[in-house]
């Protein structure tokens, strides 16, 4: 096998042993291989949290900016260049909590970019509080007595506002993961890779066996066409079910983006067109 | 009776009646005549009811700013009056419909809804009004006739009322004209019907565009969003990006996307936006990224008035943000330097990978007049996006503190920017020499943008001054107009659109000073702070003004006469 050129060698990973962000890593990086994707048009984008380092230890262009923003910010990028392949990657807690406004309406514009959520159900970095995909009862020095909120469904939201790709996966099935990453990669439109990882450290409760115990495909004959059904697996518990849930070709946002109507190339190719703005000017003579 | 060499008119009425409309009409009209014109309105928050009114002076020569006095004031509705009551004087001639205003001894009587009826329906009583008011100033009713077709003329039903209504009104007021024996005399100018009319929204949205300007993600805020609307109504035929986020904190970080991918971006808002997008603000610092931010003033705190305005927001633009990082702030008082300074935003914000802020307010924004032409560059601005090698740095460690700024999808290296404290490939770091040296290069960018003078301050009056008064962004024309009437030899005004970094020249122009008065539609002073902070000159007094409306140039000469003569 030729050296994955997404994979940075020798650095300092910030990821305690055994966390479930490394085979992430791995299989993000195969996938991207295995896509042949062009090094220099894709770019990376997270947020904050122990997710949102990914693309600190890949070989990538990347944007790492806030808690929470890492959709809006991999909206303007792909509306100001639709050349670029972009991943916008980041834990549950970003996504979903913090980011959960823009979450909806990225879905809602269905840009072109694939949507990475780490989720292991626990907030890390901050030491282990309740994350929006937290289960009710679960302990921590935030809610000692246990988390009382009803669990954020980030699958059956999706499906709701009828996101073009919808799929759910486990970091502990290698092989499944890899595919389920590389057709969402492959995918025309926004689509969401809700991908279930233990946290080691903080989270006792979701472990590798947990998710290996409480996880089921979906059945062969799913349609991803159907979206009811596709609605009434996403709210399956007992077990959460994987795969891809639902897909739906749709308009793209920067396809339908009037500024891309008649200039196709990206923003910073184009020339300002003094003489249409002396014409506009002209026309504020009445 | 003769008309001065210049008239004020006010029309006053509900929201949702037609207000705007009467002033366009009204407006083109009169530029048409060939004379100056100026424009401005106030409004209440709401659709429909209310009193909402127009001020519109015409004259022989350049107005520019607001005033109070009224010459002719048509008043649309039954609760007109009182709503503007304070402004008028004996002089003033009051029109309107004497069904409504039968106790008012003074009225000029015009029956407004009897005309309107007899054309068609109620709304056609700005029409008739539109008419009173030409052949009042006996006016050619050719000229109200071409305004009208130019509006209407998608709809020759409507079209046909608009001219059947305006030439009753038209009547009327010729009738009322002769029987007074009024005449106007006003000076007219055939070449100002061929100058431009714009308000202070298109002004900063044409600067924008001539600046590289294409794309803007806003989420829709008075007032605001007159620029991103005429942003979107020009999306298609300029290229333009433009996108109403779900909420501010999206805009920002959409707009810094783009400035990521190579797009020229740009967020319009208002205070209570802005202060949504303080994390962006900062994002922006960090990561070094260039971002324009039209940040359109009106009162706070919280939602204050929404319709009114304010110079209240220049601590929020210079503070914002945690973390220390350079910005600049630009903020017109023209809408020549509206135009320039939005259009120069683009590039300074290029060139030193800062933020930089065009602070406008509601005033500024609503008010029109003609201008003889825009300062429109000869070339376009180069963008400064360097081609990346193999071996790019973002971050890399330069004397003038700025990296060269990379792309990605152009070149062969990889464009890695982090939020978090970073090395010179932008990787992050908690190296303590790092981050010293990183802080330390993003203060060095700022020793560019306070030596240069990028935009050009002014100084109006005498020379050799003793005393001098200040004030910044849309207070600039009534200060103007003021230290015009008063004509005081020892008194200048010194202006500069570039309130953040002042410049050196400015400085010293504050240091000359024996006596300094800082003007500024705020409570606390703003500006007077932000002055003593960066010359440590302290202000002599400060004339201040935070009722949410515009000062006035009235009031502004009251003020000068009783300093000059204490």
């Amino acid at each position: 096998m030729t050296t994955n050129m997404f994979v940075r060698e020798g650095c300092d990973i910030a990821w305690c042993p055994g966390c479930g962000n490394f085979g992430i890593l791995k299989l993000l990086t195969a996938a991207m291989a295995a896509l042949e994707l062009d090094q220099q048009q894709t770019v990376l984008v997270s947020g904050i949290g122990q997710a949102a380092k990914i693309p600190q230890y890949m070989q990538v262009h990347f944007f790492n900016g806030l808690h929470g923003r890492a959709l809006p910010v991999a909206t303007g990028i792909k509306a100001s260049n639709p050349n670029l392949t972009v991943i916008a990657e980041s834990g549950d807690g970003d996504m979903y909590g913090e980011g959960g406004n823009h979450f909806i309406h990225c879905i809602r514009r269905n840009p072109d970019l694939t949507n990475i959520v780490h989720n292991n159900m626990v907030y890390g970095l901050t030491k282990g509080q309740a994350s929006p995909t937290s289960q009710r009862g679960f302990e921590t020095p935030l809610q000692p007595a246990g988390v009382i909120l009803e669990p954020f469904n980030p699958l059956a939201v999706a499906i709701a506002l009828e996101a073009s790709f919808v799929a759910r996966a486990f970091v502990g099935h290698k092989e499944q993961t890899l595919d389920i990453l590389q057709q969402a990669i492959r995918h025309r439109g926004y689509a969401l890779v809700d991908l279930l990882q233990p946290c080691v450290s903080f989270n006792k409760l979701n472990t590798y066996q947990w998710f290996d115990e409480n996880t089921a495909y979906l059945d062969e004959n799913h349609d991803p066409h159907d979206r009811i059904q596709a609605f009434a697996s996403a709210l399956e518990e007992d077990p959460l079910r994987l795969g891809v849930f639902y897909r739906k070709e749709k308009p793209l946002f920067e396809d339908q983006l009037l500024g891309h109507k008649k200039e196709k190339k990206p923003l910073f190719q184009r020339q300002v067109n003094l003489e249409e703005i002396r014409r506009l000017v002209q026309e504020f003579n009445g | 009776m003769r008309f001065k060499n210049e008239i004020s008119i006010v029309l006053v009425g509900e929201a949702g009646q037609g207000i705007q409309t009467i002033e366009t009409v009204l407006t083109r009209t009169l530029k048409a005549a060939g004379l100056h014109v100026f424009a401005t309105k106030e409004f209440m928050s709401r659709i429909r009811g209310g009193s909402n009114s127009t001020t519109i002076r015409a004259a022989s020569s350049p107005v520019r700013a607001y005033a109070e006095e009224i010459d002719l004031c048509v008043l649309l509705d039954g609760d007109a009056y009182s709503w503007i009551q304070e402004r008028i004087t004996p002089d003033t001639l009051v029109i309107g419909d004497p069904a409504v205003y039968d106790h008012l001894d003074e009225l000029i009587p015009l029956p407004l809804a009897d005309l309107a009826k007899q054309v068609g329906e109620k709304i056609y009583a700005n029409a008739v009004a539109c008419g009173f008011v030409i052949g009042l100033l006996g006016l050619k009713s050719a000229l109200l006739e071409k305004t009208l077709e130019e509006l209407f003329g998608g709809n020759q039903e409507v079209l046909d009322k608009n001219l059947r209504a305006s030439r009753l009104g038209l009547e009327q007021g010729e009738a009322t004209a002769k029987e007074k024996e009024w005449f106007c005399d006003l000076q007219t100018n055939p070449q100002i019907a061929g100058q431009l009319f714009l308000n202070g929204s298109e002004a900063v949205g044409l600067g924008a565009l001539t600046g590289g300007c294409n794309f803007i993600a806003s989420y829709p805020m008075s007032p605001s969003t007159g620029v991103l609307q005429f942003l979107a109504k020009y999306a298609e035929r300029f290229g333009l990006v433009v996108e109403q986020a779900e909420d501010e904190i999206s805009a920002i970080n959409m707009g810094l996307g783009s400035w990521y991918a190579g797009g020229r971006a740009m967020v319009s808002t208002s205070g209570g936006g802005f202060a949504l997008m303080g994390e962006g603000l900062s994002l922006a610092g960090g990561i070094e990224s260039p971002m324009v931010i039209h940040l359109a003033q009106r009162p706070g705190p919280a939602t204050g008035l929404p319709t009114r305005t304010e110079q209240g927001d220049l601590d929020l633009a210079l503070y914002a943000g945690h973390g220390e990082f350079p910005r600049m702030i630009l903020a017109p008082g023209t809408l020549e330097e509206a135009f320039e300074c939005a259009r120069l935003a683009f590039d300074l914000a290029d060139a030193s990978q800062s933020p930089v802020f065009i602070l406008t307010d509601q005033y500024l924004l609503d008010s029109s007049y003609n201008v003889p032409e825009l300062p429109l560059p000869a070339e376009p601005d180069e963008h400064h996006i360097v081609e990346t090698s193999a071996d790019y740095r973002r971050y890399a460690l330069t004397e003038s503190g700025l990296s060269p700024r990379g792309i990605p999808g152009y070149g062969q290296g990889l464009v890695c920017v982090d939020s978090d404290e970073h090395d010179e490939a932008g990787f992050i770091t908690e190296d303590a020499e790092v981050r010293t040296a990183m802080v330390d290069k993003r203060l060095r960018k700022f020793k560019g943008l306070r030596s240069e003078q990028t935009v050009k301050h002014h100084l109006f009056g005498p020379t050799d001054y003793r005393r001098l008064l200040v004030g910044w962004g849309s207070t600039r024309l009534a200060i103007e107009e003021a230290l015009a009437r008063v004509g005081d030899p020892e008194t200048a005004f010194l202006y500069s659109p570039q309130v953040y970094p002042l410049s050196e020249q400015v400085q010293e122009h504050l240091q000359g000073a024996q006596r300094l008065i800082v003007i500024e539609s705020n409570a606390t002073g703003q500006f007077a702070r932000l002055i003593q902070r960066e010359t440590g000159r302290q202000a002599d007094a400060c004339w201040l003004q935070y009722n949410g409306r515009p000062f006035s140039v009235e009031a502004l000469e009251h003020r000068l006469r009783q300093e000059v003569t204490s």
